[in-house]
């Protein structure tokens, strides 16, 4: 006969914790976000509560800057061979735009700066067929698709700055596809080619039964 | 039952200094989890912090690692969790029962919360997994509850490690958990109860079956003194 019923331990201590923790599937995010957002910045960088998961399929790509080169072909009147230098000389738009995974977490307020994807496909020329952007990452098999109207939002970017600097490896380095108002696996990070076609190809992601058309708070069931 | 060569050298010669803590199969257990708890944290840190992650760079290799960790943990507290028999569980149960003296309050509900955390990242980590394979198995809040409770078990470890290795009256502990025994002195003073079971029985545990001795009514004075 126990002489008490145990309140911090034992079988039904057990599953109410296992309860409770469970509940966390709704407060944990917003709690992990609001903690982040009290801690200093050091404290941040070792425990980032707020910030970047680093996602890769295949591992981070080691890519050499100088001999790195964006190709834009397809159906396209003139294809380009752009170096890093190149894209540096095109127009810079700078701008700022949360970044949302569909795994759930977001990092708000990120500073991008890089080239319109409208700017580059302007200077290739699409061809009237045209009917979608195929950006592949040098972090085979990763790759995207947009259609032509969803590339030539404005907001749509290769970036090649974030956040005050170059970008980072972990980030895309040295540039990647911004897609502010889609879910980040759109974003491609490590970009070497963009492809216009006729009929798109499935993304990465979408292979395994995600949306396409990955507007953030209106896909893959959120609604 | 043959009883292991330690335990037949105490049975004939008891020593009154020393009192046997942890069975073969209670440190084989504790150190299985240990080493898996301690495995997946590291891994799971490198997949979760940016710098980390940059720095290892493969990371499918680090999500392989992670994942066949928490298969391997699965899958050996389960086969020694049946193997051990109900010897092994009627220890365990201790850990549950305010009426065993071996464990206060604190370990119980230190076991009962890492338990707890146990299940609840595992079922967080399968919700993941199952996330990554298809966006219609995906929840919402999975990564960020997986996290969470990683931050908690780390937590709960550090506590752990301060009382096992830093704490000076509870780290003699720590040689019930490497060799199985305590000094006698030791447990009088942080586990008055059981060792005044312990004591009373003197020399007849060893084997760790031999838990299963005539039943003693549990002395509540002890736990006040």
């Amino acid at each position: 006969m126990p002489p008490t019923r145990p309140l911090t331990y034992g079988r039904r201590a057990f599953l109410s914790a296992v309860a409770a923790g469970l509940t966390g599937l709704v407060w944990a995010e917003p709690a992990l976000r609001a903690v982040g957002s009290l801690l200093p910045g050091g404290a941040e960088a070792i425990v980032p509560t707020t910030g970047w998961r680093i996602y890769t399929v295949s591992g981070i790509p080691a890519v050499d800057p100088a001999v790195w080169r964006l190709r834009v072909g397809g159906l396209v009147e003139r294809p380009l061979e752009l170096s890093l230098h190149d894209l540096d000389d095109l127009p810079q738009v700078e701008q700022v735009s949360d970044f949302h995974c569909v795994t759930g977490w977001t990092v708000r307020g990120v500073r991008w700066t890089g080239v319109r994807v409208a700017e580059l496909l302007a200077r290739a020329g699409a061809t009237d067929g045209a009917r979608a952007l195929v950006v592949r990452s040098l972090e085979r098999p990763y790759r995207d698709t947009l259609t032509i109207e969803q590339a030539l939002l404005p907001d749509v970017l290769l970036a090649t700055g974030m956040d005050g600097r170059g970008l980072r490896a972990p980030h895309g380095a040295p540039a990647r596809l911004v897609v502010p108002a889609m879910y980040g696996y759109k974003s491609v990070k490590w970009v070497d080619q963009m492809e216009l076609v006729v009929v798109p190809e499935r993304g990465f992601w979408e292979g395994l039964g995600y949306d396409a058309d990955a507007w953030v708070g209106g896909s893959n069931g959120r609604a | 039952m043959t009883p292991t060569p330690g335990s037949a050298d105490r049975m004939a010669v008891p020593d009154p200094a020393r009192l046997h803590r942890f069975d073969r199969r209670e440190r084989l257990l504790h150190w299985t989890h240990a080493g898996a708890v301690l495995v997946l944290l590291a891994s799971g840190f490198a997949l979760y912090q940016p710098d980390l992650a940059e720095l290892i760079g493969r990371r499918p290799l680090v999500r392989d690692v992670h994942v066949d960790t928490a298969l391997a943990w699965g899958a050996a507290l389960l086969a020694q969790a049946l193997l051990g028999g109900r010897a092994l569980r009627d220890r365990l149960r201790e850990l549950g029962d305010p009426a065993a003296p071996r464990f206060n309050r604190g370990q119980k509900t230190h076991a009962t919360i890492q338990a707890a955390l146990a299940v609840l990242v595992s079922l967080t980590g399968a919700l993941i997994w199952l996330g990554e394979r298809h966006t219609g198995l995906r929840v919402g809040g999975a990564v960020a509850l997986h996290d969470v409770l990683a931050l908690a078990t780390l937590a709960l470890l550090l506590g752990h490690l301060y009382l096992a290795v830093l704490h000076p009256a509870t780290r003699h502990a720590l040689r019930g958990m490497t060799r199985g025994e305590v000094d006698a002195a030791w447990a009088r003073e942080q586990h008055p109860a059981w060792a005044a079971e312990d004591l009373g029985e003197s020399g007849e545990r060893g084997s760790g079956e031999a838990d299963r001795g005539p039943a003693r009514p549990y002395d509540d004075r002890m736990v006040a003194s």
